[in-house]
């Protein structure tokens, strides 16, 4: 084990994929100032013609990556923040998704996006987004949405390993965050949930950064003698229905965190499948903690309250215990 | 560029395919027997084959929704198309993508894309990932005038200029995006001005003359083949056909318009002048015809007789590695 943070778990899985297989190659804009901090250190280690700097054209890069990943390349694609994907998006959901399907299974596309999330930091509505629930619509596309150290950087190495689209999206929030990675070849499957606290009374589903809320009211509950067990989903597509549907079936009660936007979030998404598949194992409503329908405010008076906290986790936990 | 007896006729048998392969499709379209929207090649023949003549068979292509041309050109089995238009399992894409997403990955055919614009930046990612493999290989990506008005065009051409990446962009303009002409939705005069802002060269060139298209082609070739980077080919065409068939909305074209071109400005029937000029005679074309002719019929057979695909083919290849959760 050694103790990295979030950023520089990120950085390790590149340098690896890239000294692993030569048709690993990151792009995007800046990437060779490492301005988004990932990509530190990996022109001067690999050279620019496999770091390479881009114009402020996602469009157009994007749909690059796709081309390089049909002829066998495995493109790295920078987007620099997640909404900039919205630039790309005919590029992302007509080819990248789609052309696998399309051409019946002769194109294969091996390309990954890092897509940080730059939410609950003063960046406002057009640069505050979290849209992954918009991607998971998609069918085509696989997305992640890691939590720890540990986990940005072996979800990373397989999403850059696996022959179909991934789009990572990094939790801005906890990038400055340190936890152990183990050493060596650290690859974290994809399609998996981790439970991260085992307990019996009520489940907490949460990803990204509100994992980490969700872990610090299950602190607050336990010293009110409520147990809660928290289930970090970790891949939002495949989504590993299975660890969620067993934990409610040993708790009876369920607390979806989402940093998203409430509606088609992936929250919603946990919700429907429980109560059709678990709805005999629950003793009270499901309970959706998201960011609520309205833009992303600069203010930060504004913004914070929006998102999830341990506060409104532990409160909704709280209501379901009633 | 030396352009050989045999090359003649190969460019002959592909622009009979085409024209032929269309004529039944549209036949069969029109009788009930294929479906959705059909966009037919019938007129930019010479375009399309007098470009692809000038690829080696592991060079890439990237095509548009009008996509039955491009993969013919580029020498891909009629069976396997026709097959895929009946949506058939033994069609290119396993009847996944029909009409306006026809490919054959084993000559190159990286597939045609139906959003106008979107293979600009794949094509670019192609002659990308082809350069840094160190391979000698280059892409040739079609689009029509309507798509040098995306963004993707301005996109791709810059990302192609800086990188100097093998790639070939054919315009082929037949005058009309959709139902609006192409002089109205841009203000230069020809679409191959625009690689100045590219810094890259730009031709315009007779569509009609397979010949014409195929050396301005090979020089854009051999250009990205040294290692020089892309090139912008424009070549005027004209679709024969309405944008899509069964669109009632014929009166934005001039009724004359469309017979001189039909009537005069045949691709076919100029090349079998040429030919004729070469010391090809007609009668071996006429029997290159009946041999496509033949060749259209075996493979309407065999598109008629193979089986529809399984109902849970509908959920095969959303993925290359799917993952069970």
């Amino acid at each position: 084990m050694h103790t990295v943070t979030y950023l520089e778990a990120l950085n390790e899985a590149l340098v690896e994929e890239m000294e692993r297989d030569e048709s690993v190659f990151v792009m995007g804009e800046d990437v060779t100032w490492a301005l988004m901090g990932s990509t530190a250190g990996l022109a001067e280690r690999f050279g620019e013609e496999r770091v390479r700097d881009t114009p402020i054209s996602e469009a157009g890069f994007v749909g690059a990556g796709a081309g390089a990943a049909m002829v066998g390349m495995r493109p790295v694609v920078h987007m620099l923040i997640a909404p900039f994907v919205y630039v790309a998006f005919d590029q992302l959901v007509s080819i990248i998704a789609k052309s696998t399907y399309l051409y019946g299974g002769q194109a294969k596309l091996p390309i990954t996006l890092m897509a940080p999330m730059l939410y609950n930091r003063g960046n406002a509505a057009q640069h505050s987004d979290r849209p992954y629930p918009t991607l998971m619509t998609i069918p085509g596309l696989k997305l992640i949405a890691p939590a720890t150290p540990a986990d940005a950087k072996g979800m990373l190495k397989a999403a850059i390993r696996d022959d179909d689209p991934v789009i990572s999206f990094e939790d801005g929030g906890l990038w400055g965050q340190r936890g152990e990675v183990p050493d060596g070849d650290h690859v974290v499957p994809l399609g998996e949930a981790d439970v991260k606290r085992e307990g019996d009374d009520v489940t907490v589903v949460a990803l990204a950064g509100a994992v980490s809320h969700a872990l610090a009211a299950a602190e607050e509950l336990a010293g009110e003698g409520i147990s809660a067990e928290v289930v970090d989903l970790r891949s939002i597509v495949p989504l590993d229905r299975e660890t969620v549907l067993a934990s409610v079936a040993k708790t009876g009660r369920l607390v979806v965190a989402d940093p998203a936007h409430e509606m088609g979030s992936v929250a919603s998404e946990v919700a429907a499948i429980v109560a059709e598949e678990g709805f005999w194992d629950l003793q009270a409503p499901i309970s959706r903690v998201t960011t609520p329908h309205t833009q992303i405010p600069y203010s930060a008076a504004l913004e914070r309250p929006l998102y999830p906290s341990a506060d409104r986790i532990a409160a909704a936990a709280r209501q379901l215990m009633a | 560029m030396r352009v050989t007896g045999d090359d003649l006729r190969e460019m002959y048998r592909r622009m009979s395919r085409i024209r032929q392969f269309e004529a039944t499709t549209k036949e069969l379209l029109l009788a009930g027997e294929l479906y959705g929207a059909f966009h037919t090649s019938t007129g930019q023949e010479a375009s399309i084959v007098g470009a692809c003549m000038a690829l080696r068979t592991d060079d890439y292509m990237v095509g548009t929704h009008r996509s039955h041309g491009h993969p013919i050109g580029k020498g891909a089995a009629l069976d396997g198309l026709l097959a895929e238009l009946m949506g058939k399992e033994t069609g290119v894409n396993q009847g996944k993508g029909g009409s306006m997403h026809l490919s054959d990955f084993s000559v190159g055919s990286l597939g045609e894309t139906s959003i106008v614009g979107s293979g600009l930046p794949v094509a670019a990612g192609a002659a990308l990932g082809s350069k840094m493999q160190g391979i000698d290989r280059v892409t040739l990506c079609f689009f029509g005038d309507g798509a040098s008005n995306q963004g993707t065009f301005h996109e791709s051409l810059n990302l192609a200029a800086i990188w100097t990446l093998p790639a070939i962009y054919v315009c082929e303009n037949n005058g009309y995006g959709e139902l609006t002409a192409a002089h109205k939705t841009m203000a230069v005069e020809q679409v191959s001005e625009r690689a100045a802002g590219y810094g890259i060269p730009g031709v315009t060139v007779d569509g009609q003359d397979v010949l014409a298209v195929y050396e301005a082609v090979s020089e854009a070739v051999a250009r990205a083949r040294r290692g020089e980077g892309p090139s912008l080919v424009e070549t005027m065409t004209y679709r024969f056909d309405n944008h899509a068939i069964g669109i009632r909305i014929e009166n934005y074209r001039d009724p004359a318009e469309i017979e001189h071109w039909r009537t005069r400005r045949d691709p076919l029937v100029l090349f079998r002048d040429t030919l004729g000029e070469r010391g090809v005679d007609g009668d071996e074309l006429d029997v290159i015809d009946k041999e496509v002719e033949a060749e259209l019929a075996e493979a309407l057979e065999f598109a008629r007789s193979s089986p529809t695909p399984p109902p849970e083919a509908a959920f095969t290849h959303l993925f290359t590695n799917p993952i069970d959760a």
